[in-house]
């Protein structure tokens, strides 16, 4: 027999069992080394230094970064290496602002847990940087460049996990910082508010941003009935706030702290994801049945949605046309509810409680406020929940339950699955797959459509037609598949987007999680809540029905198609300026003509066009006429490439059609 | 791709300039790799990386521009404010700065109105800079204009050096 190979660790053999460094092997061995930049979903980085291990015969190394090899012999805390760790700690804090008592993340920041844990009791040197200004441009993100280790965990989330990268490195030695594109602010970039970064930063640097303050006021004010809407994930995860293990079902003791806090009613977002599996299952057994805008993209997941408008602007019309659950709640909720309730829409305010950041930018949306009344007031966190219970001083883990409020609070086991990934798609099924067959379902469970992976597919065959699915979460996950798509290779008719881990139980406004295992009980416990339901199948939500007979009217009908769906439009990256080709600033009294260089005109050919005007003008000399740009993205993408000739947004625009306008425009001036 | 027609002048005009971002790109066959030297080559162009071009480099090679900025602010060849037509870059290393180039520095920023954060004058002529050691501390110490050493100046004979640039261009125009 072949002896097994082992890494002799502290004196102890640890057997290799295909742990790709020797951080994991530690780990095994149950020694908490400690990290800053290891993370077993990101790649290896190996900056922070703190994972130091002395391997015999070759020094102190980093264990995140070096593969075991049989025979090792390894110390995990010599006398050197507790030192190297702890001046490596003293020089993070030193740099950092030590606002603690203050800072969001204050319970959850590795920095802190770390300096206690190694006993770092004393910093021995002084700060070199300047204060830098806090971001705070963006809905979801706040961002406190003061705060940052340069651990660089959110550059590779934000790269790998997301493939975005809206934000990276800069600069260098003691002026390096992570910053988005030549420094903007993050509400100014590419970035989708998914918050994965912030959920991965080990400090306070990047933090979801609260709205606690302004729930709290509309609380206290007596002219307002305040109502929430909970999001599936948000029970399954809200007791981790309190110490629980990951995975316990809250929904009872969540009713009953939202209400003690001074809600005038708790809802379910769940009743809202019913009534979007029969929107969006409907929307989507048309397309199928016609052959038209296949495969139908979800559209439930808001940073998935704004990745698509900035990326993808000729797969908009594949996306459904459904408001995600939360905006189908909120559109419902303003437009039932102040009859109901007796009191004025405008006295009436929404609160989500969400699993997510990106829901806090989809509230704002333009389009889902109405004469610039929000159909969604405010979107609150698991996280904010959670320190909204504590600030009020109630003993979470002591509350006698109490059950959701009717009608807008009672839902079925598909609307709760939504909260993971495959389960819009599961959802979607239960209504469908009976819908083509005619009669009841046997089996409500779709196994062939659950699963951690990110990429997956399900095929099913009904009544001899074959339906294809694909389900991803992390956006990087789903460029490949819409990729495929734009190619025109793709056979999937339906695709299932999630931006975060797992789905929103992954969410970034999740509680930090303390382990690797915290998303796969929340996941679990979930499915559980759906077994545990009396009914499975939106279509059997007797309130649904209920609903479409008094106020939405026919599925898919006029009056659905205004409280329930949506539009998208396309969306540029940056905001930032214009090249300008010609001399000298532009001037009102010459024709500007901008053409856009955005991806999408990039690509079918706007570099040819720029070239070929410019030459134009040229070659008449008409540089005193005309100023010619290359600007960022006209927002017109489906239709570029798109010139802009004075007023004219000319789409499709070949050097024809833009040397014949621009012949006209220069006429009107003269 | 190879690139056939001859690189145009450094001062070209702006849609020349632009022509030959195009170009650079196509030379580097639009590889994500070399965006190292399609910057260099660019900023060989413009004299500096304005922002809308490195976002159009980021677009046309396909890689977040949040990296662009990261790879354009991390070496320090790279300017992202405009420079002047001729840069100036006084020497104060050790051998330059016990020989006097501070008092250098100072004359020739009161002469061009600048100071330690307004390093071109408005004009767009000159730009003024120091830099750690150029490598001829025998000839201590140093003014770089342009591309040609100045050894062993003095406050007054730097002065003198720009204003006969000045005078050159003027003359020029
Ligand atoms: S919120 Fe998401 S998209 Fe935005 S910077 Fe963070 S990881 Fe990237
Ligand atoms: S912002 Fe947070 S995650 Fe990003 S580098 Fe700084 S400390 Fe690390
Ligand atoms: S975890 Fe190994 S260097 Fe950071």
């Amino acid at each position: 027999m072949i002896k097994q190979a082992t890494v002799t660790i502290d004196g102890r053999d640890v057997p290799i069992e295909g742990e790709r460094n020797l951080l994991e092997l530690v780990r095994k061995a149950h020694i908490e080394l400690p990290t800053f930049c290891y993370h077993s979903e990101l790649s290896i980085y190996g900056a922070c230094r703190l994972c130091l291990v002395q391997v015999e015969g070759r020094g102190i190394m980093g264990a995140c970064s070096t593969p075991p090899e049989p025979g090792m012999q390894i110390r995990t805390s010599t006398l050197e290496i507790r030192e190297i760790r702890r001046i490596t700690l003293e020089l993070l804090l030193a740099n950092h602002e030590g606002s603690c008592p203050t800072c969001t993340k204050s319970a959850d920041c590795k920095l802190q847990a770390l300096a206690r844990r190694l006993g770092v009791e004393k910093v021995r040197f002084k700060a070199l940087h300047q204060p830098a200004p806090v971001d705070d441009s963006s809905p979801s993100i706040i961002r406190d460049p003061n705060k940052c280790v340069l651990c660089g965990d959110c550059v590779r989330v934000c790269n790998e996990i997301q493939g975005i990268g809206a934000i990276d490195f800069a600069y260098r030695g003691s002026q390096a910082a992570v910053l988005p594109a030549f420094g903007k602010n993050l509400g100014d970039v590419e970035c989708v508010n998914c918050g994965q970064c912030a959920a991965f930063c080990p400090t306070g640097a990047l933090t979801p941003k609260p709205e606690i303050e302004g729930v709290w006021k509309a609380l206290n004010d007596p002219k307002k009935k305040v109502v929430a809407q909970i999001a599936p994930a948000v029970r399954v995860a809200l007791s981790e706030c309190f110490g629980a293990t990951p995975g316990e079902d809250t929904t009872g003791r969540m009713v009953a702290a939202i209400k003690a806090l001074g809600f005038a009613a708790v809802y379910d977002t769940s009743f809202t994801a019913d009534l979007t599996v029969i929107e969006e299952a409907t929307e989507f057994l048309q397309r199928k049945t016609k052959g038209e805008r296949l495969p139908q993209f979800t559209s439930c997941c808001p940073a998935w949605v704004k990745y698509a408008e900035q990326y993808y602007p000729e797969l908009l019309p594949n996306l459904s046309s459904c408001k995600s659950p939360q905006q189908m709640f909120g559109s419902l909720a303003k437009d039932i509810l102040p009859k109901q309730m007796g009191v004025m829409r405008q006295d009436l305010v929404v609160v989500s409680i969400m699993p997510c950041t990106a829901k806090k930018f989809e509230a704002r949306r333009p389009e889902f406020a109405p004469d610039g009344e929000r159909d969604v007031d405010f979107v609150l966190t698991t996280q904010e929940l959670g320190r909204m219970i504590q600030e009020a001083g109630l003993d979470f883990r002591a509350m006698e339950p109490e059950s959701l409020d009717m009608p807008l609070g009672f839902h079925t086991g598909a609307g709760v699955i939504f909260g993971n990934s495959g389960g819009v798609s599961e959802a979607v099924l239960r209504y469908a797959v009976e819908k083509v067959l005619g009669k009841p379902l046997d089996k409500v469970d779709f196994p062939q459509v659950r699963g951690e992976g990110g990429l997956r597919e399900a095929a099913f065959t009904l009544n001899g037609t074959t339906v294809k699915i694909a389900i991803v979460h992390g956006l990087a996950n789903a460029k490949i598949v819409a990729d495929k798509v734009k190619a025109g290779v793709s056979d999937y008719d339906l695709i299932e987007v999630m931006t975060c881990p797992g789905g929103c139980i992954g969410g970034a406004g999740q509680p930090v999680p303390k382990n690797g295992q915290s998303r796969r009980a929340r996941t679990r416990s979930l499915y559980e809540n759906d077994k545990n339901l009396p009914l499975h199948k939106s279509q059997d939500n007797p309130f649904i029905t209920q609903c479409y007979e008094r106020h939405i009217g026919e599925v898919g009908g006029e009056k659905a198609h205004h409280l329930l769906h949506t539009h998208y439009q396309n969306r540029r990256r940056l905001s930032g300026p214009e090249i300008p080709l010609g001399e000298g600033p532009a001037s009102a009294a010459r024709v500007q003509v901008k053409v856009c260089a955005g991806t999408a005109c990039f690509v079918r050919g706007s570099q040819k066009l720029l070239h070929a005007l410019t030459a134009y003008v040229e070659e008449r000399s008409l540089q005193n006429a005309v100023d010619v740009r290359a600007n960022f993205c006209s927002e017109q993408c489906g239709n570029g490439p798109t010139v802009i000739i004075g007023e004219d947004v000319l789409q499709h625009c070949t050097f024809e059609i833009a040397r014949e306008a621009l012949d006209q425009a220069l006429a009107v001036q003269k | 791709m190879e690139l056939t027609q001859s690189r145009p002048p450094a001062a070209a005009s702006g849609p020349d300039k632009f022509d030959s971002v195009c170009a650079i790109l196509e030379r580097y066959s639009y590889q994500p790799a070399k965006l190292i030297p399609i910057l260099q080559a660019v900023q060989n162009e413009y004299r500096y990386l304005p922002e809308g071009v490195m976002t159009y480099v980021a677009t046309a090679l396909k890689v977040p521009p949040a990296r662009v900025f990261g790879v354009a602010t991390f070496y320090t060849y790279f300017a992202l404010e405009p420079k002047g037509k001729h840069v100036l870059r006084l020497c104060d290393g050790t051998a330059c700065h016990v020989k006097q180039s501070i008092p250098i520095l100072e004359a020739l920023r009161r002469h061009l109105g600048l100071d330690e954060k307004n390093k071109t004058t408005p004009d767009m002529l000159f730009t003024l800079d120091t830099v750690a050691c150029l490598g001829a501390c025998g000839l201590a110490p140093v003014l770089m204009v342009d591309d040609v050493v100045h050894s062993r100046m003095t406050p007054a004979a730097a002065v003198k050096l720009v204003d006969k640039i000045r005078t050159r261009e003027q003359s020029a125009n």
